[in-house]
């Protein structure tokens, strides 16, 4: 790998590790979301 | 509050973007390692970012153990995931910059040793979050992070004399350096702030969201215990 | 003052009478000690060169090993007990019950380094070249630097799952500093070269961790 190539993986490794860390944050979110739906329909103290 | 963020958004990914531009073309070519150098433009700030948070984290803990604040336990535990996350990058393109510059792929050099043992430090921390039963979490993690600030200290000291005493190649040079370099150097830390910023405010609204269901899930099954839906 | 040091002296007492009276413990120690050495005698060849340059770091690696071992023994007595849960009622500061337990730990590993230390030198034909006072005092410093350490983990562990991996999962990266200084202070020693800053380091870290873990043991043992 020529310096230029170990450059585009450090900061493309860098996105990755962010996006990943995004991507629980996301996940987690819409997973939320849902249960929030559950909880909104009748039938269902809260 | 809730429409600053989109717009927050737009304009720290604006400014990463020209942070990225600076990094690869503006910044002029370092003489000896070539455009390797480019990656201290994400190491450095990274580093500097999850100092930031963990100091963040450690005032969050100090205020929980103090006054007991439910908000204060979500911004501890925020700041010291994102601090992770950003110690992790550090951690990842100190390597893929020693490799081409020293041959090595890890060095032992003080500041990566240093980074390393604080990474250490915050995922056991982590871990303690995840495996204490949800009502003594925020006490337990909040000692935990005392203890933890304040090795680092510790951490510093001893890693600093025993380079002295065994020296070893130092990742990233010391010296003075290029008024431009340091000028991007500092674009790409705003930038890296400001996202961080950004990521932590998200990580704490899902947080926050979290608790209110399961708060919520708590009432559901006090109130109608036979059959609420779980 | 003497209510808090009856009850530390009491609670300290306790503790060493039951394990004196289970033989088990005991023997289980015994062996302990001695397998450890010969278990690294095996992996760090004691007749290269390399590994008596070397034996500083083994010996503390040796001895973190049986600090865990002795320090998740302690507190799961009195889970059984359900000890703890008294002495939280009772009026009794917490401080007392931190330190006899502290205590206890650092005489429990201090009794498993004793028991492994005369096999490390016989096996790895250990000479001091410093001052051989210096070697005990490291020991004692750094013994209780893993044992305050590990006392209050080892209590924030008590309810956690999977408690047996918390301790040394919490333990270990708090320690590097003071083991870092450990290991360098007892080669510089058996080198005779000099060990001051690591000693002075040691203490610090030593005044500092006590200090704090005194005053946040209280918490940690209320956390509901």
């Amino acid at each position: 790998m020529s310096g230029n190539g170990y450059l585009f993986a450090a900061y493309a490794v860098t996105w990755i590790i962010h996006i990943a860390y995004l991507g629980t944050i996301v996940r987690r979110y819409s997973r939320l979301q849902r249960e929030i739906e559950e909880l909104k329909k009748p039938g269902v103290k809260s | 509050m809730k429409k600053a963020f989109p717009i927050l958004g737009v304009l720290t990914a604006v400014l990463l973007i020209y942070a990225l531009y600076m990094a690869l073309v503006w910044a002029p070519t370092e003489k000896t390692m070539g455009n390797v150098q480019r990656i201290f433009y994400y190491h450095v700030p990274s580093a500097w970012t999850a100092f930031i948070l963990f100091f963040v984290n450690f005032v969050a803990s100090v205020l929980y153990l103090i006054k007991r604040k439910p908000a204060a336990d979500i911004v501890a535990l925020v700041s010291a995931e994102v601090g992770v996350v950003f110690c992790t990058v550090v951690l990842v393109t100190g390597p893929i910059w020693a490799r081409p510059v020293w041959g090595i792929w890890w060095t032992w050099d003080m500041r990566l040793t240093s980074t390393l043992v604080l990474w250490l430090i915050y995922v056991s921390y982590l871990f303690l979050r995840r495996f204490s039963s949800s009502g003594q979490t925020p006490t337990l993690a909040a000692a935990l992070a005392v203890l933890g600030a304040l090795c680092v200290p510790f951490v510093y000291f001893s890693i600093w004399f025993f380079r002295t005493q065994h020296p070893q190649p130092v990742m990233g040079g010391g010296g003075s350096i290029d008024p431009r370099m340091l000028h991007v150097l500092l674009i790409n830390w705003l930038a890296f702030s400001c996202f961080a910023f950004l990521v932590c405010w998200s990580r704490y609204r899902l947080e926050k969201l979290q608790r209110d269901v399961d708060h919520a899930h708590a009432l559901a099954s006090l109130l109608d215990p036979r059959g609420s839906g779980r | 003052m003497s209510a808090p040091t009856g009850i530390t002296r009491a609670t300290l007492l306790k503790d060493l009478r039951l394990e004196w009276r289970s033989k088990d413990a005991i023997n289980s120690m015994l062996f302990f000690s001695l397998l450890v050495v010969v278990v690294f005698s095996f992996s760090f060849d004691p007749s290269a060169e390399e590994s008596r340059l070397i034996a500083g770091g083994l010996i503390w690696v040796a001895f973190l090993f049986a600090a865990v071992v002795a320090l998740n023994q302690t507190w799961a007595r009195e889970l059984r007990n359900q000890v703890l849960d008294a002495y939280r009622v009772s009026p009794a500061p917490a401080n007392s019950l931190f330190i006899a337990k502290t205590l206890g730990n650092f005489i429990f590993v201090t009794v498993l380094e004793a028991l492994m230390t005369p096999l490390f030198i016989v096996f790895y034909r250990l000479r001091a070249l410093g001052p051989a006072w210096q070697l005990l005092l490291v020991a004692v410093l750094g013994t209780w630097a893993l044992v305050v350490n590990g006392t209050f983990f080892a209590a924030m562990s008590l309810r956690t799952r999977s408690r047996e991996i918390m301790l040394p999962l919490l333990l270990f990266p708090i320690s590097i500093p003071a083991l870092l200084a450990m290991v360098q202070s007892t080669t510089a020693i058996l080198n005779g070269e000099g060990a001051r800053f690591w000693i002075v380091l040691l203490v610090t870290y030593d005044l500092v961790f006590t200090t704090v873990c005194l005053l946040l043991f209280e918490t940690v043992l209320n956390a509901e």
